[in-house]
């Protein structure tokens, strides 16, 4: 699962743009991992330029 | 705000404000859709752009330009730098706030309706065709229709996705990015510093963009997967620690930085989608403002012309994409090809290339002599490198 570590989103878009089910909503200010589709790929957590987006999954 | 427009464009950056002026001159009605409460801000740029490739569209205000740029500085791993002075053509830092204002202003002269705090939810579509899009005006829901809608809405493109075009990229073709708007910094000003490598920026670049007065974009763009061991901000605030430590950062501002090939089929029924939305920028550069700009006008052009001929279908619409690609988008192409080989040189190959190009004499330096050095183990390429950098 992909958590929102805290409260320093910039709202970028930029995990939008490489998540492979495009299961990420951003608005102006709040982001929202619809989490039914996503496939814990992790790219997102990858791309994020301040490291805002974590894996929690234990693996 | 109406009900009905001949054209929407949404998104106020210089790919909309482009594509909303076109269709202003040519005489028919069009709203410019703006999410945020200002035209031009947040900025998310480093607001280079060449000089030639501005003076096609507008001639250039004072007001817009931070700084002149007359040269670069290319810095290798090994931390040898390469001088290189702009033969032709020179460059600018804009500030894009009152930049993008008055491009927007140009359109709203030339009678577009520009509108801020409209944020397009989803599009109307009816038959396979897009006619129109649901909006929060003010935090009110509305619908207003137009027989085309120009998405100019950038990366990861809420209209286009709403069509159902992909508009995702590829985790390879993708940089990880963050800038700093940094100030008590001494750099020189009429020159960009791009710093390659490994230990700088592995798979990408870190820049300099001087804006005057110990004034300066700083930042970053790295290789997506690089950024899963460290992420850009760490290697951008190491390199600011050991660089700029008494620099004061005012704004900072992160984002992905798109080095794709351009999409092939931007467009449906009633759409066409410009600039970063349709995934047109210079993939070695990063840079997106001018490609937008471009796009911009000739879908405001091709919009003019399908209202004339009162068709709006997908494959007339196509003209638009067969001159975005004759214009630029087959130079995209070749600079995507070129991007692929220097992404994989080694920190050796950079500091080995940096040696080679001190060796050429200062005058016949060019950005040409540095791309043609960096692929001269695909000569195949040379052609491209040749292709593109006649003119510098």
């Amino acid at each position: 699962m992909i958590t929102i570590k805290d409260n320093r989103c910039d709202f970028c878009a930029a995990c939008i743009t490489v998540c492979p089910p495009d299961c990420i909503e951003v608005r102006e200010s709040s982001i929202k991992i619809i989490e039914e589709e996503c496939i814990d790929c992790d790219l997102c957590v990858y791309i994020c330029p301040i490291d805002v987006l974590e894996q929690t999954n234990e693996k | 705000m109406k009900n009905n427009y001949d054209v929407i464009v949404v998104g106020g950056g210089p790919g909309g404000s482009m594509a909303a002026w076109e269709v202003a001159k040519a005489g028919y009605s069009v709203c410019l859709l703006e999410k945020d409460r200002d035209i031009g801000y947040p900025v998310r740029c480093g607001e280079a752009i060449g000089e030639a490739a501005l003076r096609q569209f507008v001639d250039p205000k004072d007001s817009w330009i931070a700084s002149e740029i007359t040269g670069t500085t290319l810095v290798a791993p090994d931390n040898t730098s390469v001088d290189i002075d702009f033969a032709k053509e020179t460059g600018y830092i804009l500030n894009r706030r009152i930049f993008d204002y008055d491009l927007s202003r140009y359109a709203a002269n030339a009678g577009a309706e520009v509108y801020t705090k409209s944020y397009v939810k989803g599009l109307i579509i009816e038959d396979d065709f897009i006619k129109g899009v649901k909006l929060d005006y003010l935090g009110e829901p509305k619908e207003i229709r137009a027989n085309i809608v120009i998405g100019a809405d950038g990366l990861a493109s809420r209209i286009g996705r709403a069509a159902g075009i992909r508009t995702q990229v590829r985790m390879k073709d993708m940089e990880s990015g963050l800038q700093y708007s940094a100030s008590n910094v001494d750099v020189p000003i009429n020159k960009m510093i791009m710093y390659v490598g490994s230990n700088h920026a592995p798979g990408g670049y870190l820049w300099i963009f001087p804006k005057g007065n110990k004034f300066a974009n700083i930042g970053i763009g790295i290789d997506g997967k690089a950024s899963q061991h460290k992420s850009a901000k760490a290697y951008l605030d190491e390199f600011m620690d050991a660089n700029f430590p008494n620099a004061a950062i005012l704004t900072t501002m992160c984002g992905g930085v798109p080095c794709p090939t351009p999409m092939k089929s931007p467009i449906k029924n009633g759409l066409m989608l410009v600039g970063d939305a349709a995934h047109l920028i210079n993939p070695v550069t990063g840079g997106g403002i001018a490609p937008a700009m471009k796009s911009g006008m000739i879908s405001g052009q091709i919009a003019s012309e399908a209202i004339k001929n009162n068709d709006y279908s997908e494959q007339f619409l196509s003209k638009y994409v067969k001159r975005v690609f004759k214009e630029f988008g087959n130079n995209h192409e070749r600079l995507y090809r070129i991007k692929e080989v220097i992404h994989k040189l080694t920190d050796d190959e950079l500091n080995g290339i940096a040696i080679k190009v001190k060796k050429i004499d200062p005058l016949k330096r060019s950005l040409g002599s540095v791309f043609k050095t960096a692929v001269y183990k695909k000569p195949s390429l040379i052609l491209d490198v040749v292709r593109i950098f006649a003119g510098f």
